[in-house]
């Protein structure tokens, strides 16, 4: 928009000089693209039919949709979903970078520990796993913190206490990601160049020190990227703990369809807000990419917020620009 | 134990016939090297002939298969119980390396720290030294090495030469007994070399014990109290520059200095 009110303040007393002088010039007409248009007016006639389909569709009561978008469960379930996700990921961070160092260190125990743990837990489903920490309670009536084989106990309590649905479920998920992301996280800390860990050494750091301070950081500039992946894949597994009845989204909204039949709506219900949530999730990814490629790009690339307020006082400047040459064209005039 | 017997003051670095193998590769054969305090002294050799990985089992980035090597008296990386050696724990290697500064030929910077936080980073979280401290003597150290201005730039906005001259304050910020240089010229334009060696020639004159191994036969020439020459893994020839570089007693050294000067 700028650039025309630009070329029409500005180009215009040139143009005919141009045409003169371009009369010997092969004129240079880039490629058009005729085919993009017809598809795009193809696609958008479908989805605008679709769209239509649905509304006009008698199966389903847009109302039902309205009432029960923000109806306090579904809110409810939204923040356990939420919740769930963090938390869950927050385990499954946590252990995964544990079982990445245990990968690459010196010593075997830890490295088939790690290789057994990403084993078992890769190479059962998932939905298996939530079913299992779900009936805990089965398996063993009572938790017990003790010595094995021998009489002392130090503290015992009731599974079903312990392990509620909430518990439950953050294992099941938590455990289960961990797996999967130790692999993203071994990734990056092999990315990571060794003669920054000899360096690191040099100056006396130890093998922790230069782990937390060096090789992390730098690493995470190669693991956040699958793991904001992995967080969106998270945020939708958590509907599979309807199975063992977390009240968490998916499961309010079985619940209500359960008792009003309203199947359809409820499911576009859910639907609506698990891709409002991961459309939510890029913003954080945006902003922790960006905090973890410093050093690595020559200059950091502006914020959506930066380029806005740039973008705002490069159009000022130009208006102001035109506003002046119109003057004094006028004036001249 | 035989340190003691040695007269006069200990040397800061003493080499015993030292051994490294890599596989069947035997790359160390016994090398045996002395740096009084205050001393530079310039390992020369063509490549593949032991010179770097001599000069990083000294701060045990290498392990030693035989032989001893003792900085300050300290014998690097094992524990004497009578006649044999244990190596050391991680922990207390990293106290050991303290004292010993070293610098690489690719620099090793740490790319997600400026060159400030870069210099500040070990005095600070290893030395435990206060922030502002730690800050005000790393604009010093830059100041020295005349980067001022580029403190809060990253490695990847600086040349090798700026790079290589932070890598040098950097290992300075930890006030080491001694200096490692892993051909600290090698990775960089010829026009970038004069600044980096400048700096190490006045790092040199103000007392700094330096072990610098190096393809600058000038800077030896200038700087180096002993320059020592290596070939095949055993130390050919050795003594003051005049002697090593102007007239070498050695075919193997004469051949070499021919092909590099």
């Amino acid at each position: 928009m700028t650039d025309e009110i630009v070329s029409t303040g500005k180009a215009s007393p040139l143009a005919p000089g141009l045409r003169t002088a371009g009369t010997h010039d092969v004129a240079a007409t880039p490629l058009r693209h005729p085919g993009r248009w017809v598809a795009a007016t193809v696609l958008i006639a479908l989805c605008t039919g679709w769209m239509f389909s649905l509304w006009r569709n008698p199966n389903i009561e847009h109302l039902t949709i309205a009432d029960f978008l923000f109806d306090g469960r579904i809110v409810r379930g939204v923040l356990l979903t939420v919740a769930l996700t963090g938390c869950s990921m927050a385990l499954a961070t946590t252990l995964a970078i544990l079982l990445a160092v245990m990968r690459l260190s010196a010593n075997p125990v830890l490295r088939v520990m790690s290789w057994a743990y990403t084993w078992f837990f890769r190479g059962t489903p998932l939905l298996v796993q939530i079913v299992f920490w779900g009936y805990l309670g089965l398996l063993y009536q009572t938790l017990t913190l003790g010595i094995p084989f021998t009489s002392i106990q130090f503290a015992s309590a009731d599974t079903n206490v312990i392990v509620t649905p909430f518990v439950a479920g953050l294992l099941a998920l938590g455990m289960n990601e961990a797996a999967y992301a130790s692999e993203i996280v071994r990734a990056g800390l092999l990315s990571v160049d060794h003669g920054n860990v000899e360096a690191a050494h040099s100056l006396g750091m130890s093998p922790g020190y230069t782990l937390r301070r060096i090789v992390l950081p730098q690493a995470m500039r190669v693991i956040i990227p699958p793991m904001g992946n992995e967080t969106i894949s998270m945020l939708k597994n958590t509907a599979l703990l309807q199975l063992i009845a977390v009240p968490e989204l998916y499961t309010q909204t079985s619940w209500i369809s359960a008792q009003n039949l309203h199947q359809v709506e409820l499911l576009i219900v859910a639907s609506a807000w698990y891709l409002v949530l991961t459309s939510v999730l890029s913003v954080p990814q945006y902003y922790l990419e960006r905090r973890y490629g410093r050093g690595t790009d020559r200059s950091l690339p502006l914020t959506p917020w930066q380029r806005a307020r740039r973008l705002v006082s490069r159009v000022r400047t130009r208006v102001s620009q035109v506003a002046r040459t119109d003057a004094t064209t006028e004036g001249d005039a | 134990m035989n340190t003691q017997a040695i007269d006069g003051p200990k040397p800061l670095v003493e080499a015993r016939d030292v051994r490294k193998r890599f596989g069947a590769n035997l790359v160390l054969k016994g090398i045996d090297l002395r740096v009084e305090r205050g001393q530079v002294m310039c390992l020369l050799g063509p490549s593949g002939s032991g010179k770097s990985t001599f000069l990083r089992c000294i701060n045990h980035l290498e392990r030693v298969d035989g032989g001893r090597i003792y900085v300050d008296g300290e014998l690097m990386g094992y524990r004497e119980h009578g006649d044999r050696a244990r190596e050391m724990k991680p922990g207390q290697i990293a106290a050991q390396r303290r004292s010993i500064g070293m610098v690489f030929q690719r620099f090793n910077l740490f790319p997600h720290l400026t060159a400030l936080e870069n210099i500040v980073e070990a005095p600070v979280g290893v030395a435990r030294r206060s922030k502002a401290d730690a800050r005000t003597r790393g604009m010093e150290l830059l100041e020295r090495v005349g980067l001022t201005d580029r403190a809060g730039m990253y490695p990847a906005q600086l040349s090798g030469g700026q790079q290589q001259r932070v890598a040098i304050a950097r290992a300075l910020a930890m006030d080491p007994k001694l200096m490692l240089f892993d051909e600290p010229t090698s990775a960089l334009d010829p026009e970038l070399v004069g600044d980096v060696l400048n700096v190490m020639r006045d790092l040199a004159k103000s007392g700094m014990t330096m072990i610098v191994v190096t393809h600058e036969i000038g800077f030896a020439r200038e700087v180096a109290d002993q320059v020592v020459f290596m070939d095949d893994g055993v130390v050919v020839e050795s003594g003051a520059p005049t002697d090593v570089i102007s007239n070498p007693q050695h075919d193997r050294t004469k051949t070499f200095l021919d092909s590099v000067l």
